[in-house]
């Protein structure tokens, strides 16, 4: 084993790790945003059900890969004609939105129907009842898949590099490609996609511990 | 390049195609048995009381399970060769595919294992039954029958995570329907019918499943 090589690459890998992190964020928030979306567009209107669940049924059912070839290489012939950077996190929110409405939809569920009910007695606007009543509560709840979705979505931002993506992924090949080393560029790469995940996690699991301290004071459970 | 669409080509590489949606789904087989195997051992070892082997169990299931599978197809085809071990990509696939889905089977296992009662072990030992026998016979069966929808749902995972294949030249379905693709120039149509097999793949898994469950399970309550 030979690092030494990757010294004068540091700057290729860490370029990498930040678009990799940025493409990320974006697809994350996107994907968050959209997911939000389509679950309250099928929850309020019922004759958008049927598009909701074709477009969640083809996202998670298949592989993320087909999906960025099919924006990248087909996009054109539909005039959308999108640089590679661009396709990726076009990609990984569509993708991600899928996954992201599913989750936000059980959280909607474990709410209790007599609040909303409660709510709705007093008057209380459907908007409100939305961002005070339902939102809070099902932040909580929905926080741990969320999180494991997120990380599931940073793995899978690796394919970025099959359509040129200049990310993590592909700037390790290039350096592979390049000097001919091939085991060193590697290890880096698995343990900086292992470092990222499990930082990840550990956000999640400390976000997690907050708000559950939050949850459980303001219901005023804790003795 | 005529932007209307033309299912002609679908139709006339639909045998094509077929044939590599059978690879994938070989692959994904292939690799969830494989992983079975690896997912079982490793768990028993996270779930031993000796430090030395829940250890590394742990540092694997969490390596493996941080790595995307990209970089870990990359890391087998590539790094291999280096140690003197050639094997053809298929192989590097489902070797990669059954490594990953062994750290998901772990903790699927583990979950299994947590789930049953240890009173249950307790009375097999005063009973004077051997370790093996009771996890021949006690734990394993159980465990099995509670994490067949998991199993399930990694199964499905595998089979559209194999669709990475491609990348390092296994001819699967998503290979083949690229091999068309350039030479028909029709991606749209091409890579449409592909996700749409990958979705009736997963539906027919899901299907089988459900049925075989149904009609296999015996004693206990199917917990869905």
């Amino acid at each position: 084993m030979n690092f030494s090589v990757l010294e004068a690459y540091q700057g290729a890998i860490l370029g990498g790790l930040g678009t990799t992190i940025y493409i990320c964020a974006l697809s994350i928030a996107l994907g968050l945003v959209l997911g939000l979306a389509i679950e309250l567009v099928r929850q309020e209107l019922p004759w958008m059900r049927m598009p909701c669940r074709i477009y969640v049924e083809f996202f998670r059912g298949s592989p993320i890969l087909i999906q960025i070839f099919l924006i990248y290489y087909a996009g054109p012939h539909f005039g959308l004609l999108l640089s590679p950077v661009t396709a990726g996190v076009v990609g990984l929110s569509l993708y991600g939105a899928a996954y992201y409405a599913e989750i936000f939809r059980s959280g909607f569920e474990a709410v209790p129907k007599g609040q909303i009910e409660a709510a709705e007695c007093l008057g209380i606007s459907p908007s409100r009842v939305l961002w005070r009543i339902k939102l809070p509560q099902m932040t909580a709840l929905v926080l741990p898949p969320l999180v494991n979705q997120s990380i599931i979505l940073i793995k899978d931002s690796a394919v970025l590099s099959v359509i040129t993506v200049p990310e993590l992924t592909k700037q390790t090949s290039k350096i592979i490609n390049e000097t001919f080393t091939i085991a060193e560029p590697l290890l880096v790469l698995a343990l900086l996609y292992w470092a990222l995940v499990e930082g990840l996690s550990r956000l999640g699991r400390f976000l997690e511990t907050r708000m559950n301290r939050h949850i459980t004071s303001s219901a005023g459970r804790t003795s | 390049m005529s932007s209307a669409f033309e299912f002609e080509v679908v139709l006339t590489s639909l045998p094509t195609l077929l044939k590599g949606a059978g690879v994938t789904l070989g692959i994904s087989m292939a690799s969830i048995a494989l992983g079975l195997v690896v997912g079982m051992l490793v768990c028993l070892c996270r779930i031993s009381d000796r430090k030395l082997l829940s250890w590394p169990a742990a540092v694997f299931i969490s390596a493996l399970r941080g790595i995307p599978i990209l970089v870990l197809l990359l890391i087998v085809f590539y790094m291999l060769p280096l140690v003197g071990i050639g094997i053809p990509p298929i192989m590097a696939a489902i070797l990669s595919m059954s490594l990953n889905s062994g750290a998901f089977q772990a903790e699927i296992y583990r979950g299994g294992f947590l789930s049953i009662p240890r009173g249950q072990a307790e009375a097999a030992r005063a009973l004077g039954m051997s370790e093996s026998r009771i996890l021949w016979r006690i734990l394993i069966p159980q465990v099995m029958n509670k994490v067949a929808p998991s199993l399930t749902n990694e199964l499905i995972m595998l089979l559209k995570n194999s669709s990475l294949a491609s990348s390092i030249t296994v001819v699967e379905l998503l290979r083949t329907s690229q091999q068309i693709v350039s030479n028909t120039y029709r991606p749209t149509e091409l890579y449409l019918t592909a996700a749409l097999l990958y979705i009736l793949m997963s539906i027919a898994i899901s299907v089988v499943s459900d049925t075989a469950r149904r009609k296999f399970y015996h004693g206990g309550r199917v917990t869905a």
